[in-house]
Order: structure tokens, then C-alpha cells, then sequence
């Protein structure tokens, strides 16, 4: 991870061996974010994997504080998906 | 008001294919966008929204529903099913002796993508230059076979299956040959390809092949050998609303436009009204738009968050493991970025 920005409040960080696949998602997970003004990612080149994903806040706050939140976020989702998936699996076997 | 709200409400939850494209297909409730709606993003109101419904389950293939999740995530699942679950496959061949017509590398490209029955998760990946290859990251296979003639055959036989012996060589004829301490490791395995009945090559007497296999784990990133479905995909769940009633003629030629079941013409009063009955096994052909007294009187559109997933696996892992798997592995990656935000101090 590289962050580059002149104030804390716009930061592009650079996410290595990374693509669509947490970009997406973790671009989602943060635009959800009522204190963030701009989310986007980018991937810099097809060949090489690494995003470019620039986070601006609106107000003092310093960017990376959506980041983790987001990414926070991102696990508490998957995190309940799983465990929903597991229970519904169980019921559907059980009652098979 | 009603009109403009109930315009709204369609543009943030259903995705409407019109005649000649699609549209609202980009997710657009964000914070802000629309005023009176609270868009923040909310992990109780996610959870209570949220559901998944396990609609069929076969040897080898699942299909489910998930409910109340956005494109992005979901996409996310999809992506990492097909590229990022390891597996273990073929990857060194070792030709000791190779004298049938299948040339060394297209024999060793064939053997590299047989799924085999082997649990990934008790194997580590092999470290990046390590050539030699330990019991904990490798399974070695041996495939030895000759072919002969047989001289039990009938003088004016033509068929190969009573001149020949072995002169098909199988997947069943791939043996494991333990390394180390791998008989210890695993007492009651039983490491073999997923189908016995894979056709490797072709033989006549004389011929041999005589290779020894190194299995590594994976991801089909990798290469697609690796990939442990045989697919995963998802499609929206169609939504078709009758703007207007359809009656006689009209109600039957509107349910030959779509696929059977999703149309169901009622008898009220004696006449024939067309009704919706199941949208879901619509394949949306859109032939409805190439009628112009129907056109107007349907509107399709997709549910945004209910995701149809189609989940096939190659029959090394079953299909609820992978998609347990997949899950574990996003969250891998969100814990990857977590831990290094929290150790590399942000100048």
C-alpha cells in the first residue's frame, strides 16, 4: 500500500496485487460512506496488478479513516453472508 | 408525488431493459444521491434485508439465491470462485519414457488439467523456486503403462478392444506414489483423479508411457487448470409487470413470447386473462419487443439485488465448501490491507 496526496483529506493509494475483484467491492463499501465526497479505483495497467483507488473526503477527515472502515465494513458483510449461507445450507439439508 | 416516488423506487432497485438497451444498471444508491433517502450504509439494516435461499442441490452443482447484496460484492464471490479457490493439479511432468504418438508436452498439458481428489487446504503452496518439492506441498502420481498384442484374438478381428491391451490409457491408471512421510500424514487418503474414465491416450503394442506427475496447489489466476468450478455464474431475477390487462388472442400470443411458465392464462368470466405466474424461469429473449401490439403493454426489468447464483464444481471440493471458501478468501483480503494500515504508520 503507497498513499500520495497533499492533505490527509485526498489520498490516492496504490493497492498491489490487487484488481476488480476487492476494488469493486471495497470501492462500494466506502461510497456508502455519508463523510466521503469521491471514491474511485482505477487499474493502472491490464498487465500489471496493482489499483490505483483515491478516496476525498468532505470536511477534516483523514482519508485513510473511510479505508478502514470500509474495509471493516467489508469483512462484517462477508463475515454475516457466510454465516447466513451455512445456516441456509444446514435448514436445506436437514429438511431434505 | 406517488407517480415521481414510484419512478424513483424503480430506478434504484430494478434494472430495466428497454427495447433497444438497458437501463439504470449502475447502482446509484449512494449517500446524497437521493433526498429522503438514508443511504448511509447500515450493518443492521443490511443484516435484516439480507437472506439466502438454497433453491436446489445436486452431486456437484448448487444453485442458490442471494438476496439484498450489491453488484459489486457479489461479483466479487463469482470472481473469486472461478479465479482465486486453490486447488491441486499437475503441474511437473517427468517423462522417463514416452513412445506413443502423443508428443511429451501436449501429454503433460493434458495431464495438468485432470481435476484431482485432493483436499487443497491440507497442502501448503510451494514456495516460489523450490524445485525439489516436499511432502507438504506436492503429491507425486505415477502413470506406467505398456501396450501388447494379444494373442488370444481372433484371426479377422478389427476392433482393437479384443487385439489390443491397454491400448487406452485412463485417468484410473494414475497411481499415488506417497513422498516422505505423507502415508502417516494422511493414513485413510485416497489421492486419485476425480473420473476414472478420462481418455489420456491412445496406444499400440510396442507403444509405453512411463511419466511421474507432481501435484501443486493453485489458483486458477495461475493458470485454468487450477480452477475448482466448472463454473460459476449468477443472473438477476427477472421482474415482468403487465401494464395493461391482456386478454384473448393477445394473452396467447403473449405467453408464447416468453419461456414456458412464466405466463398463465386464467379463465375469469370466460375470458382469457394473461397473468404472470413465475417470472424466474424467464430467459428474457425480449420477443416481446418484436411485436408492436405487445410491446407497450410489458415492462422487464431485473430485481437488482436478488442474485441467482449457479455454482458447478470439477468434484474436488463440493460446491458449498467453494463458496464457504470463497467468502473466507475476500476476507482474507480485506484483513491483508487491514493489517498492513495499522502497521505501516501514514505520513
Amino acid at each position: 500500500v503507497q498513499a500520495d496526496g497533499t492533505d490527509g483529506n485526498c489520498v490516492t493509494f496504490v493497492l498491489h496485487d490487487e484488481d476488480h475483484t476487492l476494488g469493486n467491492s471495497l470501492r462500494y463499501m466506502v461510497m456508502k460512506n455519508p463523510e466521503v465526497e469521491f471514491c474511485g479505483y482505477c487499474i493502472t495497467h491490464p498487465s500489471e496488478s496493482k489499483i490505483n483507488f483515491r478516496i476525498q473526503t468532505r470536511g477534516n477527515l483523514p482519508a485513510v479513516e473511510p479505508l478502514r472502515k470500509g474495509l471493516t465494513d467489508l469483512m462484517a458483510v462477508c463475515q454475516h453472508v457466510l454465516n447466513t449461507f451455512e445456516r441456509s445450507m444446514k435448514e436445506f439439508r436437514a429438511q431434505k | 408525488a406517488m407517480a415521481a416516488k414510484r419512478g424513483t423506487d424503480e430506478m434504484r432497485d430494478r434494472v430495466v431493459l428497454g427495447e433497444f438497451g438497458v437501463r439504470n444498471v449502475h447502482t446509484t444508491d449512494f449517500p446524497g444521491n437521493y433526498p429522503g433517502y438514508d443511504d448511509a450504509w447500515d450493518q443492521q439494516r443490511f443484516e435484516e434485508a439480507f437472506r439466502v435461499d438454497i433453491i436446489r442441490e445436486e452431486e456437484g452443482a448448487l444453485e442458490f439465491d442471494m438476496v439484498g447484496i450489491d453488484a459489486a460484492i457479489a461479483n466479487a464471490f463469482r470472481r473469486i470462485l472461478l479465479a482465486e479457490v486453490p486447488t491441486m493439479a499437475v503441474e511437473k511432468v517427468f517423462v522417463y519414457n514416452n513412445t506413443s504418438i502423443v508428443q511429451d508436452e501436449i501429454l503433460a498439458h493434458r495431464l495438468g488439467l485432470i481435476p484431482i481428489r485432493a483436499d487443497p487446504r491440507l497442502f501448503e503452496y510451494r514456495n516460489q523456486g523450490d524445485e525439489e518439492g516436499t511432502e507438504i506441498d506436492t503429491l507425486q502420481f505415477q502413470l506406467k503403462i505398456k501396450c501388447s498384442r494379444n494373442p488370444q484374438a481372433a484371426k479377422e478381428s478389427s476392433d482393437p478392444n479384443e487385439l489390443y491391451f491397454n491400448h487406452k490409457v485412463y485417468s484410473k491408471h494414475m497411481t499415488w506414489v506417497p513422498l516422505g512421510n505423507q502415508t502417516d500424514l494422511f493414513p485413510d487418503a485416497d489421492f486419485r483423479p476425480v473420473h476414472d474414465d478420462i481418455l489420456i491416450a491412445l496406444l499400440r503394442p510396442g507403444q509405453e508411457i512411463d511419466v511421474l506427475m507432481h501435484c501443486v496447489k493453485g489458483i486458477g489466476k495461475d493458470h485454468a487448470k487450477f480452477s475448482p468450478v466448472a463454473t460459476a455464474s449468477y443472473r438477476l431475477l427477472p421482474d415482468i409487470t403487465l401494464l395493461q390487462p391482456v386478454e384473448d388472442e393477445a394473452a396467447e400470443k403473449l405467453q408464447k413470447c416468453f419461456s414456458p411458465g412464466v405466463i398463465e392464462i386464467q379463465n375469469i368470466k370466460g375470458k382469457k386473462v394473461a397473468r404472470v405466474a413465475n417470472a424466474r424461469f424467464d430467459t428474457f429473449s425480449r420477443e416481446v419487443f418484436r411485436h408492436e401490439s405487445l410491446k407497450n403493454l410489458v415492462r422487464l426489468a431485473r430485481v437488482r439485488n436478488h442474485y441467482i447464483f449457479s455454482v458447478e464444481s470439477t468434484g474436488i471440493l463440493p460446491p458449498d465448501v467453494l463458496v464457504s471458501e470463497a467468502i473466507k478468501i475476500l476476507m482474507g483480503k480485506c484483513q491483508r490491507f487491514l493489517n498492513e494500515l495499522d502497521s505501516v504508520p501514514m505520513e
